[in-house]
C-alpha cells in the first residue's frame, strides 16, 4: 500500500516520456553514425557506452526505477556487480594466459 | 496461533474439485505445486531409467548391450533431463510452491496467474526437449564447444528447450521473491521466518540473476551453429574456453539452486523430530544468502585443466574453498540441533540424517577438487561423477524424499505405510552408497568418465557399482509405489501428525483453498520446541 501511494506521488508526466523517447532516438542515431567512422578500439567503447546510457534511461524513466525504494535498487544494481565480476575474473584468465 | 478457526466451518479442501480443467487452469499454488511434483517426478524416473541402462553396459569391460554412440546419447539425456527437468525446478517449484504461502501465512503467491504461466512454460520446454529425443545430442549435459558445434546430432533442439525452461525458472524466482517480501502475515518478521523460506529466498535470487546467463550462452551456441558467427570457434576469432566460462557462470550457482532448497527442508525436518529449537537460526538463515553470493565467484573451478591462466586458477581455487564455510556452518548447526534431542526416527528424519552424512562426503570431496594439484589428477575421472552424485543424490534427492515423506500428510491428507517407507529408505541408502562409493576409488585409480568400455582391472568395482544401482532402483521403486498406494488406501491424515509448530500444520490436511480462513497473527518463531508454554495452546 505504501508503495502504491509512493508511485502516484511521483507520477511522471507525458512530457518527460517524450523527452526520453527523443533522447533514445538521438542516441540510436549516434550509434549508427559512429559505426561509419573508424576510431579503432574506441568504436566498441563508444557503442557500449551509448547502449548503457540508453538502457539506464529506459530503466530510470520507462521502468520507474527513479522512484522505487531501496530494495528495488539493490535488485537492479546487483546484476551490474555480477557483470563486472564476470568480466573482471575472466580478465584474470585471458590477460595472463601463457602463449607458447 | 490460528488454531481456533479450523473445524467449525469445514472449509473446502483444495483437492476437492476434479476434472482436467480444474488442474490445468488452476492458479492455486498447491495445485500448481502438485503439477510440478508429478512432472519432475516423471522426468526423475525416466532419467533414472537411462542411468540404469548405461550402468548395465558398464557391468563388463567390453561392449555388451549398446554401441558407444548410444552410450554417449544416454548419459547426455540422463544428465540433461535430471538437471534441467528434475533437479533445477525440483524442490523449489514443487515444495516451494506448496509451502511458501502456507509457511508465511498467505493465501497464495504474489502473482498466481504468472505462477501458472511459469508451469506452462516449463511444460513447453519439456515438450521441446522430448521432441529433441528424436535425434538426441551426444555432447554431455554441458554442451561444451567445440564438439557441440561440430556434432551431427541435434544440439539446437535440446538447448532451445533448456532456453525456454530458463524463463520458467526466472519467473518462479521472481514470484517467490515478491511473495516473501510482500505477503508475510502480520508478525511474521524476517527473523521469525521458517528456514525453508530463507532457503527459498536465496534460491529465488539465484534463479533470477544466474539463469539469464545460461540462456544467452545457449543462444550464442545456437547462433554459432546456425549462422556461423565465431563466438567460440578459434578459427573465426572465438574462444572455446569462453563457452565454459559462460556456462559455469550459471551452472555453478545452479548447483546451489538445486541444493539450497534441500538444505531448507533439512532445517525444517530436524527440529521437529529432535524436539528441540533449531540451533543457530540466524547462522543457518544467513549462510543460505552467503552461499548464494559466493556461488557467483567460483565458476572456473570446473576449468582448471582447460588451459586457463595459472593466475585465474589460483584465484578461483582460493575462492572455492570459501564456499566450504557457510556449508559447514549449516552442517554443524544441524548436528548441534540433534545433540541431546529426543529423536524420533520417522522416515523423513532418516532421509534428513542421510542428507547430513552423504552431503558432507559430497561437500568435502569437493574441497579435494578445488585444490589445484589434486584436481589435475582427478578431473574428468569417476571421482567427479561420485562427488557430484553425493551432492546431487545424497544431498538434493535425499532432501526431496525427506520432504515428500514429511509433508505428504499435509499435502494429500493421507498417511503412507511408515514401515514400508523405512524399508525403502534402507534400500535407497545402501543402494546409493554401493553405487557411488566404488566410483571414488575408480576415479583415484584413473578411470575416466564418459566411456562405454574400460580396462579389465576396473571390473570388480564397476560390478559393485552396477549392483548398487539395481538396489537403488528397487528402493526408489518401493518409495514411489508406497506413496502412490497411500493416496488411494492410506488412512486419513490428522491436522498435525508430528506436533510441528510451523504455520502449515495449523490448517487442515489437506489445506483448504486459499489456506487460511483468517490470516494468522504470528507472535513467535516456529522452532520453540521443548518449552511447555509454546507447544500447545
Ligand atoms: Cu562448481
Amino acid at each position: 500500500m505504501e508503495v502504491k501511494a509512493h508511485a502516484e506521488q511521483h507520477h511522471i508526466g507525458i512530457k518527460v516520456y517524450f523527452l526520453v523517447w527523443f533522447a533514445l532516438t538521438v542516441l540510436t542515431g549516434v550509434t549508427v553514425w559512429v559505426s561509419y567512422i573508424d576510431f579503432g578500439l574506441l568504436n566498441i567503447v563508444i557503442a557500449l557506452t551509448v547502449a548503457s546510457v540508453k538502457a539506464a534511461l529506459v530503466a530510470l524513466f520507462f521502468m520507474h526505477l527513479r522512484h522505487e525504494d531501496k530494495v528495488t535498487w539493490i535488485f537492479a544494481l546487483y546484476p551490474l556487480g555480477l557483470l563486472a565480476l564476470l568480466i573482471g575474473l575472466t580478465i584474470s584468465d585471458v590477460f595472463y594466459r601463457v602463449t607458447p | 496461533m490460528a488454531n481456533h478457526t479450523v473445524a467449525e466451518t469445514l472449509p473446502v479442501p483444495f483437492l476437492e474439485k476434479t476434472g482436467i480443467l480444474s488442474w490445468i487452469l488452476s492458479t492455486d499454488h498447491k495445485r500448481i505445486g502438485i503439477m510440478y511434483l508429478v512432472s519432475i517426478s516423471t522426468f526423475f524416473l525416466i532419467a533414472g531409467a537411462f542411468a540404469l541402462t548405461f550402468r548395465f553396459e558398464l557391468l563388463t569391460p567390453e561392449k555388451n548391450i549398446m554401441d558407444p554412440h548410444t552410450y554417449n546419447v544416454l548419459f547426455t539425456l540422463h544428465g540433461a533431463i535430471m538437471v534441467f527437468l528434475f533437479i533445477v525446478p525440483g524442490l523449489a517449484a514443487s515444495f516451494g510452491n506448496f509451502l511458501i504461502p502456507l509457511m508465511i501465512g498467505a493465501r497464495d503467491v504474489a502473482f498466481p496467474r504468472l505462477n501458472l504461466g511459469s508451469y506452462w512454460i516449463y511444460l513447453l520446454g519439456a515438450i521441446i526437449i522430448l521432441i529433441a529425443l528424436l535425434k538426441p545430442a551426444d555432447t554431455g549435459w554441458t554442451f561444451y564447444t567445440p564438439y557441440s558445434i561440430q556434432t551431427e546430432t541435434d544440439v539446437i533442439m535440446i538447448t532451445l528447450g533448456i532456453f525456454v525452461l530458463g524463463f520458467s525458472s526466472i519467473l518462479t524466482g521472481l514470484n517467490f521473491i515478491v511473495t516473501i517480501h510482500k505477503l508475510r502475515a502480520p508478525g511474521m518478521t524476517w527473523h521469525r521466518l521458517p528456514l525453508f523460506i530463507w532457503a527459498s529466498y536465496a534460491t529465488a535470487i539465484l534463479q533470477v540473476l544466474a539463469t539469464p546467463v545460461v540462456a544467452i550462452t545457449l543462444l550464442l551456441l545456437i547462433a554459432e551453429r546456425t549462422l556461423g558467427i565465431g563466438f567460440f570457434d578459434p578459427a573465426k576469432g572465438g574462444d572455446p574456453i569462453l563457452f565454459q566460462g559462460f556456462f559455469w557462470f550459471y551452472s555453478h550457482p545452479a548447483v546451489y539452486i538445486m541444493i539450497i532448497p534441500a538444505m531448507g527442508v533439512i532445517s525444517e525436518i530436524i527440529p521437529v523430530f529432535a524436539r528441540k529449537p533449531i540451533f543457530g537460526y540466524k547462522a543457518i538463515a544467513y549462510s543460505s544468502l552467503a552461499i548464494a553470493l559466493i556461488s557467483f565467484f567460483v565458476w572456473a573451478h570446473h576449468m582448471f585443466t582447460s588451459g586457463i591462466s595459472e593466475v585465474a586458477a589460483t584465484i578461483f581455487s582460493f575462492l572455492t574453498f570459501l564456499v566450504a564455510i557457510p556449508t559447514a556452518i549449516k552442517v554443524f548447526n544441524w548436528t548441534a540441533t540433534l545433540y541431546k534431542g529426543s529423536i524420533w526416527l520417522h522416515s523423513a528424519m532418516l532421509y534428513a540424517l542421510s542428507f547430513i552424512w552423504l552431503f558432507t562426503i559430497g561437500g568435502l570431496t569437493g574441497v579435494f577438487l578445488g585444490a589445484l594439484a589434486a584436481d589435475v589428477h582427478l578431473h574428468d575421472t569417476y571421482f567427479i561423477v561420485a562427488h557430484m552424485h553425493y551432492v546431487m543424490v545424497g544431498g538434493t534427492v535425499m532432501g526431496f524424499f525427506g520432504a515428500l515423506h514429511f509433508w505428504y500428510p499435509k499435502w494429500f491428507g493421507k498417511m503412507f505405510n511408515e514401515n514400508i517407507a523405512k524399508i525403502a529408505w534402507f534400500l535407497v541408502f545402501v543402494g546409493f552408497n554401493l553405487t557411488f562409493l566404488p566410483q571414488f576409488i575408480l576415479g583415484t585409480q584413473g578411470m575416466p568418465r564418459r566411456y562405454a568400455t574400460y580396462p579389465p582391472e576396473f571390473q570388480t568395482l564397476n560390478e559393485l557399482s552396477t549392483i548398487g544401482s539395481w538396489i537403488l532402483g528397487i528402493g526408489i521403486f518401493i518409495v514411489v509405489v508406497n506413496l502412490i498406494k497411500g493416496l488411494f488406501n492410506g488412512e486419513k491424515a490428522p491436522q498435525n501428525p508430528y506436533n510441528s509448530l510451523s504455520l502449515e500444520w495449523s490448517v487442515p490436511s489437506p489445506p483448504p483453498h486459499e489456506n487460511f480462513e483468517e490470516i494468522p497473527h504470528v507472535t513467535d518463531w516456529t522452532y520453540g520446541y521443548g518449552k511447555k508454554q509454546n507447544t500447545e495452546k
